[in-house]
């Protein structure tokens, strides 16, 4: 190669390179505020602020979901590492239950709990017809499994 | 194997060449597009079983995927066409990134649109600033600011040079497109398909794969019409494309 055409080369290469790790710095210092939601196990530790607007995220602890008057309802959410409970007065989404992924949208009122304001459905990236996933859960191999890394 | 590279590359370099073997490749590439789309997106919309726990609202993802696959692959070339406008000052480079771009932004914007559409009765919600939604948004503005920076200078080569830059710079952003889904924790999901495996079932899978690679196909077709016309303009006062129009 031509050694003028060589060093511009190897000019824009290294200007990428400099200019990749620059953003990989700011994003990485930035991360907390990329990060789209809080974990229960970051809420339970205390990073997130009370009485601010934040989402948290986590898997609906089967069981827990709890109708209270009108639309009302209590459930937990849970990281498999620590749970919080999530208070939200609204219509669910579609995709709501319980094992299923969210994103809950508030304010922390108290200790571990969430007032939300809006709750997102997070769905995985399996997809798989109805039947087979019954097959699945026939065989006694809940794909929940699957789902839960999935979820984060 | 690097010779033939070589070749080629010195081949394409040249307009005529390029616009002359295009010309032979593009009723090939149009065959591809009709026979990998069509039957892909039927398949897909019609005939390809409902999701478990989505119905039938995932249906959406055969239009999304390829898509938001092609409007990063797209960014790619033209950042790879940008290099070697700089380095090498081939034209033909400087003509295909010029008219990747609005092809590149309607990907995008495609995506996008579609994602939001597909995000409303999944998530519950059109947007969210997550990390993949945010930097998928950012591809769309490079997109337009390559096209605006195009269309600013009036002289092509000094045009291509400055866009060049910028695509180069931009092309930072492809990285974090792709992988924001597992560096930060988003609302979107995980990807589907890696190289080596799927998490979809086959009969799902497989027309998804024809959409993909139908719509490279038309991003190809797209390309060539568009880089043709862009040839035939810049070229209009050599020989051999005033033979071709007959003056």
């Amino acid at each position: 190669m031509n050694p003028k055409r060589k060093q511009k080369l190897i000019i824009i290469l290294g200007g990428l390179a400099a200019l990749g790790l620059a953003t990989g710095l700011m994003t990485y210092a930035m991360r907390e505020n990329i990060n789209l939601f809080y974990t229960p196990s970051q809420v339970v530790a205390g990073e997130a602020p009370m009485e601010k607007r934040i989402r948290v995220g986590g898997l609906v602890v089967v069981g827990s979901l709890v109708r209270g008057d009108d639309l009302e309802v209590t459930f937990d959410i849970t990281d498999k590492a620590e749970s919080i409970k999530v208070r939200y007065d609204g219509i669910l989404p579609d995709l709501f239950r319980e094992g299923q992924g969210i994103i809950a949208n508030g304010r922390l009122v108290a200790e571990n709990l969430v007032q939300a304001e809006e709750v997102l459905a997070k769905h995985d990236e399996n997809y798989m017809p109805p039947e087979v996933q019954h097959a699945i859960e026939q065989a006694g191999h809940p794909k929940k499994d699957k789902q839960e890394k999935a979820a984060y | 194997m690097f010779q033939t590279i070589k070749r080629l590359y010195h081949q394409f370099g040249s307009p005529r060449y390029f616009y002359e073997m295009t010309g032979k490749m593009q009723p090939w590439l149009i065959a591809g597009t009709v026979l990998l789309v069509i039957p892909g997106l039927i398949w897909g919309l019609l005939f390809a079983p409902p999701d478990y726990l989505q119905g039938n609202s995932y249906r959406i993802m055969y239009i999304h995927v390829p898509s938001a696959s092609l409007a990063m692959g797209g960014y790619v070339m033209m950042a790879v066409a940008g290099v070697i406008v700089l380095v090498w000052r081939m034209k033909m480079a400087e003509m295909v990134a010029r008219c990747i771009a609005p092809i590149g932004a309607s990907f995008a914007f495609l995506c996008l649109v579609t994602g939001a559409i597909w995000g409303k009765p999944t998530w519950g919600t059109w947007w969210v600033w997550d990390a993949r939604l945010t930097s998928m948004l950012i591809l769309l503005f490079l997109y337009i600011g390559v096209m605006a920076l195009n269309m600013a200078i009036e002289n092509p080569q000094t045009a291509a040079r400055a866009t060049a830059v910028l695509s180069i710079v931009g092309a930072v952003n492809i990285p974090i497109i792709k992988y924001s889904v597992e560096w930060w924790n988003t609302l979107h999901q995980p990807a589907s398909i890696t190289l080596t495996s799927s998490s979809m079932a086959p009969e799902m899978l497989i027309p998804l794969l024809m959409c993909i690679f139908g719509f490279y196909f038309l991003f190809a077709v797209l390309l060539i019409m568009a880089t043709r016309c862009e040839v035939l303009a810049r070229e209009q006062r050599s020989a051999w494309v005033r033979q071709l129009v007959g003056e």
